[in-house]
């Protein structure tokens, strides 16, 4: 096995004449935590969509886990996770519930689950909760408790689209603590986010503009290049450029 | 397989723990057949009958007292002539007019043989067609009174000859049972299913479970396992409600009815998935499943007869699947026809199914590209 989680070569999604995602080409190391910037429209969403075997790209290839995104697509769905923006758990089931669910949908053996299960709530504090319907938990709460789906299995990559959105800056550095760890136990973290401190956070970062990526190094260097003291200005340089209207 | 469980029984869970979605699948079903079975076809009291009597001899004396003294019969008028009854009718005086021809009893003593003409206000055709059997009854026990009393040969009977007004071709009182069903299975297999489809889509559960290695597939029929299952627990609740607390018979084979049921099932399942694929909120789901649902409800003859509808209108019909179904099933549960009769209707539906498999499968599919 290669040193990347991720490969992808020119991978490119149209839709019509709509070109969503234009030849980008980029590697993701293994255990990295890559941030995938983009104003909105540049095309983030439908990239990571075609990483995660949803979306079956129009040109080029790509790679996650050593899979083929096409080809293989069900060996790439085994060994990722995903959080979307909404943070989807069902509301009408309980916590624990929602985590046989999903251990029962990745085929992870009942005694695995509630082994993992204890580990997982009492880290999270979620122990007198565990009998509670999600859809009563705050929002906070319910966004690390989908966080923590997504790596339930032990993926090798996770995939984070957006996952801090609508909450308060104290739970989202939380949040980004629950990230680093996942990262020290290995596992690949590939984040989309419109905070440029979040943004920070990251081990590299791409930036994408009009589906193209303009910029792809580690924040200072990204920095230094632009010879400007903070991520936002970098982003906010690149981005203006946009033709696309942000919307 | 232990995966596809694990997702049905989710499913289940969602259904039951939401109280408005349990109303609809199991209350609704049972509430409907009764309200069709006891709104339209029990007793119908204090029908007000008139008498035209041109024999005026004993035999009618003692057939109009009978029908006076019985408990759902109000005699309360006696005319000299059919116009004159007509007349009340329009003013909606009466129900019923019970016509004596001349020489009644000298008929019957003498041939064996006479008639006696009910004339029935058909606009109200299932009280019609009860009034009319309240009345068979009624002349059935006096004749056995008759030959009981002193015995004559059997040959002799009174034949009640029924025209019934305004409505020409009255239906069976059961029609209502093949109607219920076509239309809570449309209900349940088509609305319920979709709009629970399409909430995945909404909360944006469908995206993780797409992401996750269970093939879409999977995910689409362990979704519609549970509407499966509900749809057939209806079909058994209403059978045996009707069955047994409505008398309405299975005169046909139980298994042919079984079996195009299921075929049907699978029709409004697969709407249900097409209708799924076709919007993206639960609003929308609903709305469209009732665009369809409301013509399956006019064509399926549930509210009016197909026959009387004009040509055009009943060939639109033919595109309903609700139509094929309740036709099919009303030949085989009254009356009793053998399966073999039923083929035109299976086939068409079977063919719809399939169109409707393939179609909702493939836009599915497309619609993860």
């Amino acid at each position: 096995m290669s040193e990347y989680a991720i490969v992808a070569e020119g991978l490119t999604k149209t839709f019509g004449t709509f070109t969503a995602t234009d030849h980008i080409t980029f590697e993701v190391r293994k255990g990295e935590i890559f941030g995938f910037l983009g104003a909105n429209g540049a095309g983030k969403t439908t990239a990571m969509r075609m990483l995660c075997g949803l979306s079956r790209p129009s040109e080029g290839r790509a790679t996650v886990a050593g899979f083929d995104v096409e080809r293989e697509a069900e060996q790439v769905k085994r060994n990722i996770g995903y959080m979307s923006q909404k943070f989807s758990l069902y509301d009408d089931l309980t916590v624990e519930e929602n985590l046989r669910l999903f251990g029962g949908i990745y085929g992870m053996t009942s005694a695995d689950i509630k082994h993992k299960a204890n580990h997982l709530l009492s880290n999270l504090g979620l122990t007198d909760l565990r009998k509670a319907m999600v859809g009563r938990l705050p929002l906070g709460w319910k966004q690390k408790l989908a966080f923590s789906l997504s790596i339930f299995h032990n993926p090798k990559i996770v995939f984070l689209d957006e996952p801090t959105g609508g909450v308060d800056p104290v739970t989202r550095r939380q949040f980004w603590e629950l990230i680093y760890e996942a990262a020290d136990r290995g596992i690949t973290v590939f984040v989309t986010t419109h905070y440029m401190d979040e943004a920070e956070y990251c081990d590299r970062v791409s930036i994408m503009v009009d589906g193209k990526i303009e910029a792809l190094d580690t924040p200072s260097q990204l920095k230094k290049n632009f010879s400007v003291g903070t991520m936002y200005e970098v982003f906010y340089a690149l981005a203006r450029k946009a033709k696309r209207g942000a919307g | 397989m232990k995966q596809f469980l694990t997702f049905v029984r989710k499913e289940f869970f969602h259904i039951f723990r939401d109280s408005r979605t349990m109303l609809i699948l199991l209350v609704m079903p049972v509430v409907l057949t009764l309200l069709f079975g006891y709104a339209v076809t029990t007793e119908v009291k204090d029908s007000r009958v008139a008498v035209v009597d041109f024999s005026k001899d004993e035999l009618t004396r003692r057939i109009t007292d009978r029908l006076a003294t019985h408990s759902y019969f109000t005699l309360c008028a006696a005319y000299e002539n059919v116009s004159a009854a007509e007349k009340a009718f329009l003013r909606g005086e009466i129900d019923m007019v019970i016509v004596f021809p001349t020489g009644f009893a000298a008929d019957f003593h003498h041939g064996g043989n006479t008639s006696v003409q009910l004339l029935i206000d058909g606009s109200e055709p299932n009280q019609a067609s009860v009034r009319t059997g309240y009345t068979e009854k009624v002349m059935a026990s006096f004749m056995q009174e008759l030959h009981s009393g002193k015995p004559m040969s059997t040959s002799m009977q009174i034949i009640p000859e029924v025209r019934m007004l305004y409505n020409p071709q009255l239906k069976s009182e059961y029609n209502f049972v093949p109607g219920v069903i076509g239309l809570i299975l449309m209900l349940i297999c088509a609305l319920m299913s979709s709009v629970s489809i399409v909430k995945e889509k909404e909360t944006g559960t469908m995206e993780i479970l797409l992401a996750s290695p269970l093939p879409p597939i999977i995910i689409i029929l362990a979704k519609l396992v549970p509407y499966f299952v509900i749809a057939c627990t209806n079909i058994a609740t209403i059978l045996m409600l009707s069955y047994f607390l409505m008398g309405v018979p299975m005169a046909g084979s139980l298994f042919c009815f079984l079996g195009i049921s299921l075929v049907y099932i699978l029709a409004c399942l697969s709407l249900g998935l097409l209708i799924s694929t076709l919007v993206s909120t639960q609003l929308a789901a609903m709305l469209l499943s009732l665009l369809l649902i409301v013509p399956s409800l006019y064509f399926s003859g549930l509210a009016f007869p197909l026959e009387s509808m004009p040509t055009a209108l009943q060939n639109i019909s033919s595109i309903v699947p609700a139509r094929w179904y309740v036709s099919a099933a009303r030949k085989l549960m009254i009356q009793g026809v053998e399966a073999r009769h039923v083929i035109r209707e299976l086939g068409v539906l079977t063919l719809m199914t399939f169109m409707l498999i393939t179609i909702s499968l493939s836009l599915f599919k497309k619609r993860l590209e």
